[in-house]
């Protein structure tokens, strides 16, 4: 009785594609290994039964060398084999190094479908795969598919039930190379071609000169992309949208509350002049949809459309191999790139994705440095609001200092931080340029994610606040937190306030120092606190869940004492 | 033909591998990604002097830290 099936393979095979062509259920995929660090789970309806999908991160043995590795194959070891059925995914322009975890697979007696996966990326690579024969040597059966058009998944499904085990001797490692060897020598064959424009670009990438021109010449354009496609889309879509169609219906319902209820204090907010701000009216329904609307959703389209590019067409390996020499500084390898990118989105992810990490020391020096150091997405763009309009000037200065901030730390804590920093080592997956129907699935779903995430912590902290403020409930902490906010930042007693809703998200936390009519250097010393003090809630929860109560702690107290170590060095030396 | 070390092996260069100094993970590592004794290897390049060293190997492209590129030994034409 089959009650499971696991999809299993190398890193970036394309697992998650296929786990999404079986369940419907839509996963995170991109251009480079490692991307699945978690499992996901979904249901295939086969032959009128649900069966559970279970989608694994991707291993090259059974025998783990990671976190995420060690993840795949415990659970594999967990089901026993009579009940489960394994899709073994393969990225067919690589059929050799593949058929490693294949054959073991196979050996260990696991009943086996072989899905030759990248099917339609063979032909233009000049490969040829005599699939009839393949499926004879290693005598399970093998489907071609194309999971990013969905082309042999009916297939794959309709034979599903025909895996069949075929367990057999184990032989050493390097007779197992060279039994792979045999059948590919019978099975494929290769066209002679001769370099591509794009392998030509794929070599100059991660070779010192052309690599760093290259990467620079990508941050920059990504950085630009992102400020003025949010910047167009805030002037031209979302501000008209707020003061032309929505300010008339709000300015109504002012009228109709009396500026005077409790109810308009919630909803409305306060009036600045005798008229609704949305930046100052802080209301549930003014301030609050347009700082998530107008301010900080324009740029989580612009950033998250680069980063999917990236991700697919698998520059982010490359970008790691430049920055390796960089990050062993701070106790940590190339790769932790990747981690630092997606935290800059949203550092959830990011915490998440440190899971390719190998050790617990980088995976707890990655995380610190993320949370305290890598502004998101909606921080970002609200520092951008907020400081932007005074000068480009200060916007750059927040990153200045959160930049040295991440590279002193970073030095610290690779010199008193235990534990040991693996070398690096990654596979270097070839550029591929994704359909835009796939690329505007990824940025759908990213984008959903943010918005059901964040909205309702949004209202629900802008209702928090206003019931505080109308019963004068905030007025003790203020007072007690006053000394430090006032002698030691310099910032008014009201900036206690958003700091504390910075736990429950940064973007409104920005957003509350808007009504305090704040000097410049006021702004710019609680825009950076707000930036390097504890992360939100959100991020809190994943840090305990990844790290643990004590490296929590530990986390916590670094990014408390790094609160006011900045805060009063700002105050006092920098900006005095 | 001489033996020598990955991180001294010049860019573009093609090798074959004739010993792996690493032991335990590492050397597990190295033999699940194919990458053993009597392997062909091109060298794609490498970032300044300590950087890692990046290689083909048949028609996978890895990158290696610099210390895991000193452990293994090609010999060249």
């Amino acid at each position: 009785m089959i009650k499971k099936i696991f999809l299993i393979g190398n890193p970036n095979v394309g697992k998650s594609m296929v786990f999404s062509r079986l369940t419907g259920v839509q996963v995170i995929s991109a251009n480079y290994p490692g991307t699945t660090v978690g499992i996901s789970r979904g249901h295939c309806k086969i032959k009128d039964e649900n069966i559970e999908v279970v989608d694994l991160p991707g291993t090259y043995s059974l025998e783990p060398t990671s976190k995420a590795e060690e993840v795949a194959v415990s659970i594999l070891k967990e089901q026993p084999k009579d009940e489960a059925v394994i899709i073994n995914i393969l990225d067919a322009t690589n059929l050799e190094r593949n058929l490693f975890l294949t054959l073991q697979l196979i050996e260990e007696g696991y009943p086996v479908i072989v899905c030759l996966n990248m099917c339609d990326d063979t032909l233009h690579r000049g490969i040829h795969i005599d699939i009839p024969r393949l499926e004879e040597l290693i005598g399970v059966p093998v489907i071609a598919t194309c999971a990013v058009t969905g082309s042999g998944i009916k297939l794959l499904i309709e034979r599903i039930m025909s895996a069949g085990s075929r367990a057999r001797l184990k032989p050493m490692h390097r007779e197992r190379w060279q039994q792979i060897g045999e059948i590919v020598q019978s099975v494929q064959r290769l066209e002679h071609r001769h370099h591509t424009f794009r392998e030509i670009l794929e070599d100059a990438s991660v070779r010192p000169v052309s690599g760093l021109a290259l990467s620079a010449v990508v941050v920059y354009a990504s950085f630009n992309f992102v400020r003025f496609f949010g910047e167009a889309m805030i002037n031209h879509i979302c501000d008209p949208v707020f003061h032309k169609l929505y300010l008339p219906i709000l300015e109504r319902l002012s009228g109709a509350l009396g500026p005077e209820s409790f109810l308009h204090h919630l909803l409305i907010g306060d009036l600045v002049k005798g008229a609704i701000d949305f930046k100052q009216s802080l209301g549930m329904l003014t301030t609050a949809p347009y700082i998530e609307f107008a301010m900080v959703l324009p740029y989580v389209i612009s950033f998250y459309f680069i980063l999917s590019l990236l991700e697919d067409i698998g520059y982010l390996p490359r970008l790691a191999v430049l920055l390796d020499n960089f990050l062993h500084r701070m106790g940590l390898h190339g790769f932790a790139i990747i981690p630092v990118l997606l935290g800059f989105g949203c550092n959830v992810p990011g915490i998440l994705a440190t899971r390719v990490l190998e050790s617990k020391r980088e995976r707890l020096i990655a995380s610190t440095l993320i949370s305290i150091g890598v502004p998101c997405v909606p921080l970002q763009a609200m520092i951008f609001g907020l400081l932007g309009k005074f000068s480009g000037f200060y916007v750059l200065g927040v990153y200045l200092v959160l930049f040295s901030l991440v590279l002193s730390l970073g030095m610290i804590l690779n010199r008193t931080v235990k534990g040991f920093s693996p070398e690096f080592m990654l596979e270097i997956p070839p550029y591929r340029f994704p359909p835009v129907s796939l690329l505007a699935k990824k940025l759908y779903f990213r984008v959903k994610a943010f918005l059901v995430e964040a909205m309702p912590v949004v209202l629900g902290g802008v209702l928090l606040v206003n019931i505080f403020l109308y019963f004068h409930l905030f007025d003790i902490i203020t007072n007690l937190c006053a000394p430090i906010i006032k002698g030691l930042f310099g910032l008014p007693k009201g900036a206690v306030v958003a700091i504390l809703i910075g736990f429950l998200r940064k973007d409104v936390a920005v957003g509350m120092l808007m009504p305090l009519g704040l000097t410049v250097k006021q702004l710019f010393i609680s825009a950076t606190l707000l930036a390097v003090s504890f992360p939100c809630i959100a991020t809190f929860v994943v840090l305990l869940k990844e790290l643990g109560l004590r490296a929590l702690l530990k986390s916590t107290s670094i990014m408390i004492a790094v609160t006011l170590i900045v805060g009063t060095l700002l105050n006092f030396t920098i900006l005095h | 033909m001489k033996k020598i070390s990955l991180a001294e092996m010049d860019p573009k260069k093609k090798g074959r591998i004739v010993d792996i100094l690493a032991t335990g993970a590492t050397a597990h590592k190295f033999m699940s990604m194919g990458i053993y004794k009597g392997r062909e290897i091109t060298k794609v390049g490498q970032i300044a002097f300590t950087g890692p060293v990046t290689i083909r190997v048949g028609r996978s492209v890895f990158a290696l830290g610099h210390s895991m590129a000193k452990k293994i030994m090609v010999e060249t034409e």
